[in-house]
């Protein structure tokens, strides 16, 4: 193609391009406007919040996208794009977006105790250290109001001036102030008071920047004291120090203060903190134990879910696929009855059925038995194995009937015309056939049940609990349920060490299915 | 595929053709075939019991879950009744949240999917190869994986727009809505190639748009894919515990899943109650599934299956 031939191909899409967008409509350019008003709007907001707000990255990005989103739409052409963007933003920011920050969280010590910045950390800290300064002087106060917030109003104790001050805002004088209000503020009358007592009562303070100085509280709304913290903040040293004790606490870089015999004081900050969440999974014996059984636990319990499925649902396709057999519509009405009953559901239903003490399996089948079914490691193991296969079975029976006949039918004829048994037809034709046509399922559903967290944490919750394990993890865990438990079940949450264990997962899926594409050559096929 | 699936007995049958069998002695008859009726007997047990077993603890009123266990011995709709009585525990509310979620999600997702899909099998541009490929790699990782950044994220979002974040409903559509291209479009990208050029050639050169190309002629032809792939994930979305529950806070925005699983997890002393719900909740997605069932293992398999 010569450079004038390209140019002139290039003019002919571009006229092309110009005349798909005349040929539009009104109608489609009023939507348009419409879509891209509403989501520039959103934008704007968004981004002028996270400006004033510091947060200065997400800000930038945002404005990329939002200006990346009006260019695809307002540019004549780009015809793939525009019907491409939507379902890639979607995807970009709840897909994308969400794996690579759990990445960051990954070296992150975020988690309960952890979770804002070192200020706001300073300031928690202070706040929950304070007692009554024994001498202090009386102040006399006004409660004001503004958005919501509320103020003290009160005189400096050295020059009789009336000054105010929030939560957020040391004692300072304001234009237009007075002993009865300031410009802007309500004052509240007692009712008021009566009203927002528990938020009044919580309300402390600043008497001044310098935090060490002080803060005023107030329990009536009349009279405030002043009450300082036990804890000196030194922001020079960056240390805390308690004035009781003496015991000196600094900044270690670990996102909290710890003192020389490494106590700490909590609520600590977020930081960065290397690959430690990392470090801990694979070296803390704590961790380590319970985070290897439950990898093992993982395949082991992928594996056999997708074996016991198939070998059942073969054998059930196997007897029920000869003709002289009557009624069989009926039997596959039934025995796909498990695979249309939602599986949320029958996980909560099993999980009743094995009960220990009321169960209807040792009750009524077993005859009153106590086999502790959902809380021995093993059996809690074979049970789940046992609810998967009554879940996952019909499935392959109906993908494994469907393969089976549609298996060539003159292939089977030339080994029977040998001389093959049945026995050896099966196991030397018709099987190896049946195998390629259904592997891509059985990867499909291996990796399914990789990540099955919702039978597991609906039947036994992935206990019962590991003994000797520092985390919240049990033995019959899958890797997905534990990183759930690890973030979000107890008290102790701890974000950072539950993104490591994903980013673990993730690596893990991603040398699967690499082997997996590279044998089954799914990606060369693609045209 | 799908048409072996969608008969098996018709195309067995011709296979084997229609010759009555002359009455054999009941031992070759057992040896033959009878044996295949005695599996199939402890496969219909096996089966069965667990969903007999909820039905008859539904109808019993006041069940706990030990006096549940006399199939059938008790028979009422109290419990149906005291499912939508409980203050704390909506489960109408569920009810609704999780058609609401679940409609809108799939019917968006769907939708999404479809022009994505289009764009991949009736454009060439460049990186479209490498845009399926990704979608394909993409389909290994599910969104669950990323459930901590997820919730840190939405926690951010709920900051700014409270109506977009935790504890929204339309905020858990959008984080499905994440998930949607990843795992549709693979599937509907091969249906949209079943249908031949030469239609849209026509179209064109009467004059119409690529839009209305899209809508008008595309999207009718592959409407019943479209239905499928809709209840798929309808089916998936409906049963999502994991991120609804991360999501979704307070008792009266959760779904019936987030929400019956607090049920059996608080006390047993309402299974009755419990096995109503889940009746309830089961029997929607039954028949739709039982209804559409060649449709949806030929679907299910399609993609995978050349």
């Amino acid at each position: 193609m010569s450079a004038q031939d390209r140019a002139g191909h290039r003019r002919h899409r571009r006229a092309a391009a110009y005349a798909e967008a005349a040929a539009a409509g009104w109608k489609v350019w009023v939507v348009k406007i419409l879509a891209l008003g509403i989501v520039d709007a959103m934008a704007l907001f968004a981004v002028f919040s996270l400006a004033t707000s510091g947060q200065w990255t997400a800000a930038v990005l945002i404005s990329i996208g939002v200006l990346a989103i009006n260019a695809v739409y307002l540019i004549p052409g780009l015809l793939p794009a525009k019907y491409l963007t939507p379902g890639l933003v979607f995807l970009l920011i709840f897909q994308i977006f969400v794996v690579v920050y759990s990445g960051y969280i990954a070296f992150t010590n975020y988690g309960s105790g952890h979770n804002s910045t070192k200020d706001d950390a300073v300031n928690a800290l202070l706040l929950q250290s304070q007692t009554r300064v024994a001498d202090s002087p009386t102040f006399p106060v006004k409660i004001l109001e503004k958005d919501g917030q509320f103020y003290l109003l009160t005189e400096d104790p050295d020059s009789q001036e009336p000054e105010l001050g929030g939560a957020d805002q040391p004692l300072q004088s304001v234009p237009g102030i007075n002993s009865s209000g300031a410009p802007g503020y309500t004052t509240l009358d007692f009712q008021g008071v009566l009203a927002n007592q528990d938020k009044i009562a919580s309300l402390a303070v600043p008497l001044d920047s310098d935090v060490n100085k002080g803060y005023l509280k107030t329990t009536d709304g009349s009279n405030a004291y002043l009450f300082t913290s036990t804890l000196k903040w030194d922001p020079q040293a960056d240390t805390m120090t308690d004035s009781k004790t003496g015991m000196v606490y600094s900044d270690t870089g670990h996102g909290a203060f710890t003192a020389k015999d490494g106590t700490q004081l909590l609520p600590g900050w977020q930081v960065w903190v290397g690959g430690e969440n990392f470090v801990r999974a694979f070296s803390d014996q704590s961790i380590r134990g319970p985070f290897f059984a439950v990898l093992v636990w993982t395949f082991v319990f992928a594996f056999l879910s997708v074996a016991t499925t198939f070998v059942l649902g073969l054998f059930l396709a196997i007897v029920f696929n000869d003709p002289k057999m009557r009624s069989r519509k009926y039997y596959r009405v039934i025995m796909i009855l498990p695979y249309a009953f939602p599986a949320f559901l029958s996980a909560l239903v099993w999980a009743g059925l094995f009960n220990t003490d009321f169960g209807f399996i040792n009750q009524t089948i077993l005859g009153g038995a106590s086999i502790p079914w959902l809380t021995d490691p093993w059996l809690a193991k074979a049970a789940i194995l046992i609810v998967n296969l009554w879940l996952g079975f019909p499935y392959m029976f109906l993908v494994t009937t469907g393969a089976l006949q549609s298996l060539p039918d003159d292939v089977v004829e030339a080994a029977r015309v040998d001389g093959a048994s049945v026995w050896q037809t099966f196991r030397l034709i018709k099987f190896p056939l049946l195998l390629v046509a259904v592997a891509p399922l059985l990867i499909a559903s291996f990796a399914f049940n990789f990540n099955n967290f919702g039978l597991i944490f609906l039947l036994t919750g992935g206990g019962p609990q590991i003994p000797g394990a520092s985390i919240n993890v049990g033995s019959t865990d899958l890797l997905i349920s534990m990183v759930y438990k690890v973030a979000f079940v107890g008290s102790e949450r701890d974000y950072g060490l539950a993104s490591a264990f994903s980013i673990i997962i993730f690596v893990l899926v991603a040398v699967i299915s690499f082997i997996g594409f590279r044998q089954t050559k799914v990606l060369e096929d693609l045209n | 595929m799908t048409t072996q699936i969608a008969s098996p007995e018709t195309s067995a049958s011709v296979v084997a053709g229609p010759a009555p069998h002359p009455r054999r002695p009941f031992g070759r008859w057992f040896r033959e075939t009878g044996w295949r009726h005695v599996v199939g007997i402890v496969m219909l047990v096996f089966a069965g019991f667990p969903l007999v077993y909820v039905l008859s603890a539904s109808l019993n009123p006041g069940g706990t879950l030990l006096s549940t266990n006399g199939l059938f011995s008790k028979i009422s709709l109290d419990n149906y009744v005291r499912l939508f009585q409980d203050p704390i525990r909506p489960y109408g509310a569920w009810f609704l949240n999780t058609i609401f979620i679940g409609v809108l999600a799939s019917v968006f997702s769907v939708f999404l999917c479809a022009l994505a899909a289009y764009a991949f099998s009736r454009m060439r541009f460049r990186g479209r190869r490498a845009g399926l490929m990704t979608l394909l790699l993409v389909q290994m990782f599910p969104q669950l994986l990323a459930i901590v950044a997820i919730f840190l994220l939405m926690s951010a979002i709920a900051d700014i727009f409270p109506a977009l974040g935790l504890n929204s409903q339309i905020g858990l559509i959008l984080v499905y809505l994440g998930g949607a291209l990843g795992a549709n479009t693979f599937l509907m990208y091969g249906f949209f190639n079943t249908i031949p050029a030469s239609i849209d050639e026509a179209a064109k050169i009467d004059g119409a748009g690529h839009a209305r190309i899209f809508f008008t002629i595309i999207l009718r032809l592959v409407a019943p894919i479209l239905a499928v792939v809709g209840l798929l994930s309808f089916i998936g979305i409906t049963g999502d515990f994991l991120i609804a529950s991360t999501v979704l806070v307070s008792p009266e925005k959760q779904t019936l899943a987030v929400g019956l699983y607090q049920y059996v997890s608080t006390d047993a002393k309402n299974y009755a109650v419990f096995a109503a719900g889940a009746v309830l909740a089961a029997i929607l997605p039954m028949i739709l599934f039982l209804s559409l069932q060649k449709y949806i293992v030929g679907g299910l398999t399609a993609g995978s299956v050349k």
